[in-house]
């Protein structure tokens, strides 16, 4: 397969393995988190542990915006949903998320509600088109990366005039929530969190660049490396971590330098600016209240705002207490620790954040890795 | 006197609610449309049931409904998938498929034409496997109760003396033979799907496979263990189901299971991964390791088997994984699918 193959070529992958295991010192550890899902994916998917020296070790952050969206999030959605006059429009991964009691939008639908799944945002619109006397809402969500394709959608939407379309904005930013993993006051209750460096979401810098962790790596003296998610870029990104760790550097360099730019899309951060602006306060799923984190459309856009067409309510919905997910995604803790792991939390039954979708750490490490657990309990 | 009765509109026609009333419409359809399709000796009679010889020895009988959207897709439609589907349901048992019953559902206003198509390509599909679909029965329902139209399958055939395959014969060191290239039929699915259009010449594998069970009974006899058609659910869920039932572990190679490059991208493109996506044509074998170089090289000779594998082998484990070494050099289970495999947006 063009463009991807070349990106999982096993000898350049031992190649690299050799270079971490000869450069890495084994007389530290290093822990790095890759903040992003599709990373958390690749190395689960490839196996990536298994060529990694035991001292460097990979901490899986927050995942992906499905992952982070808090219940109370969901809850609204279904309310929202669950209205006769509305047709609402959602990517395929958001209907499993559980809201509060175990409901679903996928429930939802179940009894009823007129859920569509859509594949792009000019689905919605044209089911908008398609359904003049209904009221369309496009679940938008998603970090940097999906927001531009909202902001056009939304540009259609009213160069096309249409009355029955509207968004409810779920679209959060990545640098925000990396700054709350390391200074937050729940880190107080969790514990010293230990990272050496962090493997940047290249996908969300192909629009932001890779300025916006400058000042971030200055502030916290933690390296990032913004990556691809191929296999091949994570163990490349891995051993610039491991380099910059050994000497002594903290600073942002690009491994992603076939897509990603210092300044991003002009372009596309133009529309974004021009139609979003932020909002005080936004949750996380297990991260709680991150300042500044989330977008909402502008006052002059309201009309497309799904909240202020609807009226909605904000709705907060207390995270299990013995959930350990605020710790797991800060790397205080792995998803072992977690009593509710592979217990009442499975991917069948998500209580936390790390285990809603495939890509959060505890959902990657039942899918994908827990025989390791056992190969080690065995060892021991 | 013969009542006049007007022709079936089979081009501009379509079916309503007086087709499924038990009346002279539904007589009409019935025998204009379905008989003439499926034709054979059984059905002729116009008995509410069919009788038939039963044979010495055991028999295997299995039961399916087919709900596929859309209808029609890129290497056949749901009415030859009814078939394939229930005669490699029986197939996987060893056993020959003799008769199938049939049971339609449709959706008032559904299109004689399309309608006639399904049924003729059932028809096909049961001559190519030697089957006949004996008895059936049509119902109507309001539009908007059925998403144009669903089948209800059932199926009897017949095992060969001596042969008796079940999971728990498999044993530690067996091999994981696979017929073919996966995904192919989940992604042909995909491509026509609403909203979800993108080119690529990727037909669904939908397919007779009991001609090929036959000749792997013949040339690996007690050395195959058991088979399984990968459906739903993919490869991933047959070598779960089977680690389950035969208390064992599976370690599969990434490398050596086939997937054809369009669908490697379709599925890149996606998110979704070639391990769980279904197959209608395929089957997974478990084989003793001496009989297991035979019967690759009798799959490999037969047309529905040339890209047939040796993927892995049966290993003890408690937790019954399913293992597979990637080909990246790492290491990953390969776990049930949890609900639905839905693409992602990131």
């Amino acid at each position: 397969m063009k463009y991807a193959d070349e990106f999982r070529d096993k000898e350049i992958a031992l190649g690299l393995a050799n270079a971490i295991q000869s450069e890495a010192d084994p007389q530290r550890p290093y822990r790095f988190m890759e903040f992003c899902g599709g990373h958390t994916h690749a190395i689960s998917r490839y196996g990536l542990e298994d060529m990694l020296p035991k001292n460097v070790r990979m901490i899986h952050g927050p995942g992906c915006p499905v992952c982070v969206l808090p219940a109370g999030r969901i809850d609204m959605a279904i309310r929202l949903a669950e209205r006769p006059e509305i047709i609402f429009c959602v990517y395929g991964d958001l209907m499993r998320v559980p809201g509060s009691q175990g409901a679903s939008l996928l429930k939802a639908k179940a009894k009823g509600a007129d859920i569509r799944m859509v594949y792009s945002t000019i689905d919605a619109l044209r089911i908008a088109e398609e359904n003049p006397q209904r009221q369309i809402v496009f679940f938008a969500i998603g970090f940097e990366t999906t927001t531009p394709p909202t902001a056009v959608m939304i540009r259609l939407a009213e160069k096309k005039q249409l009355a029955n379309f509207s968004v409810f904005c779920n679209h959060v930013l990545t640098p925000p929530a990396m700054q709350n993993i390391l200074e937050s006051p729940d880190i107080r209750n969790i514990g010293r969190v230990e990272i050496d460096g962090f493997v940047g979401p290249a996908h969300v810098s192909t629009i932001i660049g890779t300025a916006p962790y400058e000042f971030f790596a200055e502030e916290f003296g933690k390296p990032v490396v913004i990556s691809g998610f191929e296999p091949l870029d994570m163990m490349q990104a891995i051993l610039m971590l491991v380099r910059q760790g050994n000497e002594n550097r903290h600073e942002v360099e690009n491994q992603y330098s076939r897509a990603v730019k210092r300044d991003g899309n002009l372009r596309a951060k133009e529309e974004v600016s021009d139609i979003f602006e932020l909002r005080d306060q936004f949750e996380w799923r297990g991260l709680g209240q991150v300042p500044y984190s989330g977008l909402k459309l502008k006052r002059a856009f309201a009309k497309y705002d799904a909240e202020a067409r609807f009226d909605m309510k904000e709705l907060r919905v207390a995270d299990n207490p013995a959930c350990e997910c605020g710790a797991i995604l800060r790397g205080v803790k792995k998803p072992v620790d977690c009593k509710l792991f592979g217990t009442v939390c499975t991917p069948e039954t998500p209580i936390g954040s790390c285990m809603v979708s495939s890509e959060g750490a505890c959902a990657a490490h039942w899918t994908y890795g827990r025989f390791r657990d056992h190969q080690q309990r065995r060892a021991s | 006197m013969k009542a006049h009765q007007r022709k079936l509109d089979i081009k501009n026609g379509c079916v309503d609610l007086s087709h499924g009333s038990g009346g002279r419409a539904m007589a009409q359809l019935i025998s204009g449309l379905f008989h003439s399709a499926f034709g054979n000796e059984w059905l002729a009679r116009g008995n509410d049931q069919s009788a038939f010889d039963v044979a010495a020895g055991r028999m295997v009988m299995t039961t399916d409904g087919y709900v596929v959207s859309p209808l029609f897709f890129p290497g056949g439609n749901i009415g030859s998938l009814a078939v394939h589907g229930t005669v490699n349901d029986i197939a996987m048992a060893g056993a020959r498929p003799l008769y199938l019953s049939a049971s339609f559902i449709i959706e008032e206003g559904f299109r004689f034409s399309d309608l006639k198509m399904i049924a003729e390509s059932m028809g096909e599909a049961a001559r190519a496997a030697g089957v006949h679909i004996i008895t059936g029965d049509t119902k109507v329902v309001e539009r908007g109760k059925a998403d144009g139209l669903f089948i209800s399958t059932a199926g009897v055939g017949v095992v060969p003396d001596g042969l008796d395959l079940s999971a728990e014969k498999a044993r530690v060191g067996d091999r994981v033979l696979i017929s073919g290239t996966l995904g192919d039929h989940g992604v042909a699915i995909m491509s026509k799907r609403q909203n979800l259009a993108f080119e690529t010449e990727i037909v669904s594998d939908s397919a007779s496979l009991h001609d090929l069970v036959a000749k792997m009974v013949t040339a690996g006899g007690e050395g195959i263990r058991l088979m399984r058609d990968p459906t739903r659910g993919g490869l991933a869920a047959a070598l779960n189901e089977i680690a389950q039932q035969s208390g064992l572990g599976f370690r599969v190679q990434e490398e050596a299971i086939p997937v054809k490059p369009g669908v490697a991208a379709a599925c890149e493109l996606l998110g979704l991964d070639p391990l769980y996506v279904a197959n209608e044509g395929k089957l997974v074998a478990i084989v003793a390791p001496e009989a297991a170089a035979a019967v690759l090289a009798t799959m490999r000779a037969h047309p529905l088997g040339c890209d047939a594998a040796d993927i892995g082998e049966a290993v003890a484990d408690d937790h019954h994984f399913v293992q597979m070494a990637t080909s990246f050099g790492g290491g990953r289970i390969v776990d049930w699918l949890s609900g639905e495999q839905l693409p992602r947006i990131c």
